[in-house]
């Protein structure tokens, strides 16, 4: 439900970017989204449809790409991705600490079509 | 027409970020201290701030209960003399900085205080809308199960303080404490856990006595 939101941010952001660039049109929008975030994409595109009606942004194309969540091995500092119901690091066995990888949740980059 | 890629790495969050900031400083000068109470639907956030509130009698508490529909929190809140005001949300899953600062316009914020901020029902979402709390305090309950860390990782990440609730309810249920534990330990190095049981009261006085050391 919170997908409704978070979607007139996406919005609000894509057109304000587009505005300051002399923007006519926005053509897509790609974002990125990390997995722990909990966002669906089919659900942003589908308020993305209703809510970009008649803003800069209508019938552009939501772009995400998505990024898996990554824990840091406490003990020999190497990346991995977690098995369900542990945190334990598949090289050492040592514990795994979250990390700020597969949080991502912003607006990467916009194409437009200038009037130039 | 020109085609043209623009660079704009602009957290979505952001909007929601700047409001909570402003609210949790226009708090902070007040002399309120703001507590984000999250936790699953029936985990016992309502009668966990009841027995916070009974043992604090010289404190002065605001209470924000945010629901789908209904005041049946705010009542009870109410019965105990406690100011409430009852956010309803449509449907919405979580609470954001808006309405929290929309809803603090109901309250004559004169003296100094703690808002508890009964957030909906929910352990997704609601751990990543800062609301302009100062700290975010999990109720987790004993029925729930134990892989609870390790299937919400994000909001025991983010708490202050996490309550586990319904202890008396050990004894029927398999919950395995060194799970429970070793899945906090790896996500959470500062957040004390306390056990309690909101049905009598236990376990609630050291509770308080953490509240009152942190409290602004
Ligand atoms: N046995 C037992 N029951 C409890 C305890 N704490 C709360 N309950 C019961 O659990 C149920 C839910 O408690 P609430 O305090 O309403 O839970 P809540 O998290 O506020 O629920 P929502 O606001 O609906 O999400 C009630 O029937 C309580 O009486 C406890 O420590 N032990
Ligand atoms: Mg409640
Ligand atoms: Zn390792
Ligand atoms: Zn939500």
């Amino acid at each position: 439900m919170h997908e409704y939101s978070i979607t007139q941010q996406i919005v609000k952001i894509a057109e304000e970017n587009a505005i300051s660039n002399g923007a006519i049109k926005i053509e897509r929008i790609s974002l990125v989204v990390g997995e722990l975030s909990g966002f669906i994409g089919e659900s942003i595109q589908m308020y993305f449809d209703v809510l970009s009606k008649g803003t800069l942004a209508e019938g552009a194309i939501v772009d995400i790409t998505y990024v898996k969540p990554q824990l840091k091995c406490s003990k020999c500092n190497s990346f991995f991705y977690r098995k369900r119901f542990s945190f334990e690091c598949p090289q050492c066995g040592g514990m795994g600490l979250p990390t700020e990888i597969g949080k991502e949740f912003y607006v990467k980059d916009i194409d437009i079509l200038t009037d130039k | 027409m020109e085609l043209q890629r623009v660079e704009v790495v602009k957290n979505i969050y952001s909007e929601n970020e700047k409001i909570a900031f402003s609210v949790k400083e226009k708090l902070t000068q007040k002399g309120i201290f703001a507590v984000n109470v999250l936790g699953s639907p029936g985990a016992g956030k309502t009668s966990a701030l009841k027995q916070i509130i009974k043992l604090m009698p010289d404190t002065k508490f605001y209470v924000i209960e945010g629901d789908l529909e209904s005041d049946i929190d705010t009542q009870k809140m109410r019965s105990i003399g406690v100011e409430t005001y009852q956010i309803n949300t449509k449907g919405a899953c979580h609470l954001d900085a808006p309405t929290i600062n929309s809803a603090l316009d109901n309250f004559n914020l004169r003296e100094k205080a703690i808002l508890f901020v009964e957030n909906i029902g929910n352990l997704v979402c609601t751990a990543e809308f800062v609301i302009g709390e100062h700290i975010k305090m999990l109720i987790c309950s004993v029925p729930e199960g134990s892989d609870k860390p390790y299937k919400y990782p994000i909001i025991f990440e983010n708490a202050d303080v996490i309550v586990l609730n319904k202890c008396d309810l050990k004894e029927y249920v398999d919950f395995d404490d060194k799970f429970f534990y070793d899945g906090i330990a790896a996500l959470n190095k500062k957040a004390p856990v306390f056990e309690v049981c909101a049905k009598t009261g236990e376990g609630f006085d050291k509770l308080v006595q953490w509240i009152n050391k942190v409290r602004v």
